[in-house]
């Protein structure tokens, strides 16, 4: 029985590995020995798009994972190793159709010219459908793989208060808000790079010999702290004009990047209070970055165990924690429970004032199907998501409109 | 060569050729004023001319790299096609619809770093299944600096030697993983066989770096390498490590004499000559008969070179702001301006003058003696196409310089995009196919495979090439 009309949610998973528990790699429907081919990824990806979702976002590090804070573990009892997720995305996009695509990148250690236009043909490649979540890398063990500055690194006495994920006084240092200003200049540097060409720039014409109008490309002469960027971009600018930029945030410096910089801010609150004040703090950066009329999408991040039985979801999540040999812990909140459970906490969060969810599946393909076929279904019959994907790019889907170029002439 | 895909019809072995596809790029050989003429961003033309090359059953693709937008008298320039989409991610995306063709791009050593560079490349070769290559070239300038972190900062004498680097480095990345680290067992818990998989120090005077590299081998192992200079320690760079070199030596006794010079110098690092191939670019122009052919390649050459890119062409050379000259009259009395080239920027081809007074005196006296234009004269002696004839003309000219060792093979760049690979591959293929010098169907799956390389965990034995298939370097699965 549908209920009465709410505003849709918006709902995207978070693939990583072989999904976001330690020990979900040794499930019996998992495939481990793929996690670095194509197929595999293709696979999921085209599961999420049976079930009509957002975007999915590929999760990426310039570092083997670890499940320590400060550094490699050296276990080889969890999934190690992983490929570049922009590749990943672009991959899998000409076999997709309506889903959009998110690939995380580290900004500490790369180009900001080079991803820009790597993201701008991921849009090409994917008509209109891509986006970039931008990470921080405060890790030294990742400095070293570039060798080009250091980071003091956290340290295991800065995680002293920590329950699962750093504390946030490790977040406020001063190095670590320098580094997310490095990232906020580094997606300045993205932005003016994507419109560095204006939609009709290349003309073509014959009669003058002249196959682009120069005066619709633009030098964006970033200069900053950290770098300088002259441009224009090598790559014409892509079909959604700005791609969507994404950032996951815990601690105010990041929601304040979040608020200046990003389309999309990943958070992860323990409840719907929590939410309200993660959301308080977004918007009032988001306003103090002069951003207050534009949409700026919050979603909650969950990691999720589903099953229609709840009973049988904690006993997979035990079963899984006693494979591990710890009980699993996360930066976002851990829920268990059955599809339609999971559809009631959304909608209590939504109300906080969410805009939308990323899941991330406890066990691959395991949670994404119970999320593509039972969730979506629940959400549904709900009247709170969509029964056709109603748009042909990201932004659409997201009720976002094609920004104008900053650098045309009106 | 081993990778025949016939027997051959004659008693004596012929070699079998290689054949590539350049995406048309940003130089005037690309003609984009014609009617035929699609977009050079767009995926749908990267998907025509991909399915295009895989169907004829070329080697690869091949994608050249430029990373600032190019200026002429400090504007930037417009005569030429402008844009193009990064090389990695379309690469990739073209990995999703072909199955067999090779991907090769060609990735800068100056404005990237190797671990990024080597989990690109990785990434690449896992997704294609075996297809990655990476054609490694060297930055000369701040200009193209601009963009990025690090600025210009390489003098000339460096940039060798920091490619050289970088190229070890990320070989000693690819390597960090020998390819049965990963076990996946779900019954004994055990993921990794070794938890310092892709340990790698690595201190030099470019790159000082260590810890461990986050991409498992690839199925080649490692990309295939090639090699674009064409300096002295470009050969030497080549013949110490390249799989291949991309050159410009298109004519058959430039061709034959680079081909013998580089090839010996394999004796010398331990190699034989068939583990490095010779691949110029070449350009073609197709017609029913020679003479047709020969017409076409006239009105494209005009089509080419519009008054106005002529005096832009005659600016690299002087060296100044020819703009006030008249493509259709005589060239300048002024001799050229021997400073430092301040005129066309984010260009190679300057320095391919390296005496512009004698150049310019050269253009004179042809101009004079063909009462040739600015204009005649630069269709006449710039950019004539490699190879102009009937089908059979073609066919038989690039397997004469096949045999005759002036190249292994070629590396075509058409002149209209997306489709002006098409004819050659109706046409000219089913000819050298005939004539057993080039496959009828792939025999591996691995561009190493087509390109009779071996994976560099095969023995270095000369019976490795029969092996060059063995999947030594892919995941448990």
């Amino acid at each position: 029985m549908p209920r009465a009309s709410h505003a849709p949610l918006h709902l995207a998973v978070a693939l990583d590995g072989a999904g976001w528990h330690p020990a979900a790699w040794r499930e019996p429907d998992a495939r481990p020995g793929e996690l670095f081919t194509a197929r595999y990824w293709t696979g999921l990806v085209t599961e999420a798009e049976r079930g009509l979702l957002d975007f999915v976002t590929i999760d990426d590090s310039l570092s083997l994972q670890t499940s320590r804070y400060v550094g490699p573990d050296e276990r080889t009892d969890q999934v190690r190793g992983r490929l570049d997720a922009v590749l990943i995305a672009a991959r899998v996009a000409p076999l997709t159709r309506d889903i959009g695509v998110i690939p995380t990148a580290v900004v500490t250690h790369t180009e900001p010219f080079h991803l820009s236009k790597a993201i701008a043909t991921l849009d090409h490649v994917s008509t209109g459908r891509a986006g970039i979540q931008v990470r921080v890398s405060g890790r030294a063990d990742e400095a070293a793989h570039f060798g080009r500055r250091t980071v003091p690194g956290l340290r295991v006495e800065d995680l002293a208060t920590a329950a699962g994920q750093p504390a946030r006084s490790t977040a406020e240092q001063p190095w670590v808000k320098e580094l997310f200003d490095e990232a906020a200049d580094y997606v300045e540097v993205l932005r003016r790079l994507w419109d560095s060409w204006e939609d009709d720039a290349e003309i073509r014409d014959v009669a003058t010999g002249r196959f682009i109008d120069r005066d619709k490309l633009h030098y964006i002469d970033f200069e900053g702290a950290h770098f300088s960027v002259k441009g224009p971009s090598i790559t014409p600018r892509p079909p959604q004009g700005q791609p969507l930029v994404a950032a996951l945030a815990h601690a105010t410096v990041p929601y304040e990047l979040v608020g200046r910089s990003a389309d999309i801010g990943f958070v992860t609150p323990g409840g719907a209070d929590d939410a309200r004040a993660v959301l308080a703090e977004i918007r009032t950066a988001q306003a103090s970055a002069g951003r207050a009329d534009e949409t700026v999408h919050v979603f909650g991040d969950l990691v999720v165990f589903l099953d229609d039985d709840p009973v049988a979801a904690a006993d997979r999540k035990a079963r899984l924690d006693e494979r591990a040999g710890a009980e699993f812990s996360s930066d976002a909140h851990v829920f268990t429970g059955s599809p339609a459970q999971l559809a009631d906490l959304l909608e209590e969060w939504r109300d906080a004032g969410l805009t939308g969810f990323r899941l991330r599946p406890a066990a691959l393909p395991y949670d994404l199907e119970q999320i593509t076929r039972h969730l979506v279904p629940e959400l549904r019959r709900r009247g709170v998501f969509r029964t056709a994907y109603e748009a042909s790019t990201l932004r659409g889907l997201l009720g976002l409109p094609r920004p104008a170029n900053r650098y045309a002439v009106a | 060569m081993s990778t025949s895909a016939t027997p051959p019809k004659s008693a004596t072995p012929r070699k079998q050729i290689h054949l590539a596809a350049h995406f048309p790029g940003v130089n005037n050989t690309t003609v984009w004023s014609d009617p035929e003429a699609g977009s050079h961003v767009e995926f749908s033309s990267f998907v025509h001319f991909a399915r295009t090359a895989e169907r004829a059953k070329f080697d690869f693709l091949f994608l050249a790299e430029g990373l600032r937008l190019r200026e002429q008298g400090g504007r930037i320039y417009d005569l030429d096609v402008v844009g193009r989409p990064d090389t990695f991610t379309v690469l990739t995306a073209l990995a999703a619809v072909t199955e067999r063709l090779g991907l090769t791009g060609t990735i800068n050593s100056t404005f990237n770093e190797p671990y990024e560079v080597a989990r690109q490349f990785a990434s690449l070769d896992h997704l294609s299944d075996g297809r990655a290559a990476w054609n490694v070239v060297t930055s000369w300038d701040a200009f193209t600096g601009e963009n990025f972190r690090r600025g210009g900062f390489l003098p000339q004498n460096e940039r060798y030697s920091r490619a050289k680097e970088f190229l070890a480095t990320a070989i000693e990345l690819f390597d960090s993983w020998q390819g049965d680290e990963i076990a996946a067992d779900k019954e004994s818990g055990t993921f990794l066989r070794d938890a310092r998989a892709g340990a790698f120090v690595h201190k030099g005077p470019h790159f000082d770096i260590a810890g461990q590299f986050n991409v498992p081998r690839s199925p080649q192992g490692r990309p295939v390498i090639f090699q674009a200079g064409d300096s002295e320690e470009g050969r030497e760079f080549a013949a110490a490590g390249a799989d291949a070199i991309f050159s410009r030596y298109s004519t058959l006794k430039e061709g034959q004499a680079f081909y013998t010079d580089v090839k010996r110098r394999l004796a010398r690092y331990g190699r034989t000559h068939d583990q490095l191939l010779i691949l110029p670019a070449a350009t073609f122009v197709l017609g029913d008969t020679d003479a047709e052919a020969r017409e076409l390649a006239r009105e494209v050459r005009r089509q080419q070179v519009s008054g106005a890119t002529a005096i832009k062409h005659l600016e690299f050379v002087w060296n100044r702001d020819l703009s006030a000259y008249d493509p259709e009259g005589p060239l300048p009395d002024i001799d050229p301006d021997l400073g430092e080239h301040t005129i066309a920027r984010g260009r190679a081809q300057v320095r391919m003058y390296r005496d512009p007074l004698a150049t310019a005196r050269e253009w004179r006296e042809l101009a004079a003696a063909n009462k040739w234009s600015i204009r005649d004269l630069v269709v006449e002696t710039g950019n004539r196409q490699s190879f102009v004839g009937s089908p059979a003309t073609v066919a038989e000219t690039i397997n004469s310089f096949v045999q005759t060792d002036a190249a292994d093979g070629f590396i075509l760049v058409p002149h209209i995009t997306p489709g002006g690979l098409d004819v050659f591959a109706d046409t000219v293929v089913p000819l050298l196919q005939e004539r057993g010098v080039f496959r009828t169907e792939y025999e591996g799956t691995t561009l190493r495979d087509h390109l009779g390389l071996a994976h560099p965990d095969a023995h270095s034995d000369t019976d490795a090439h029969s092996d060059a298939d063995a999947p030594a370097g892919r995941v448990a699965s």
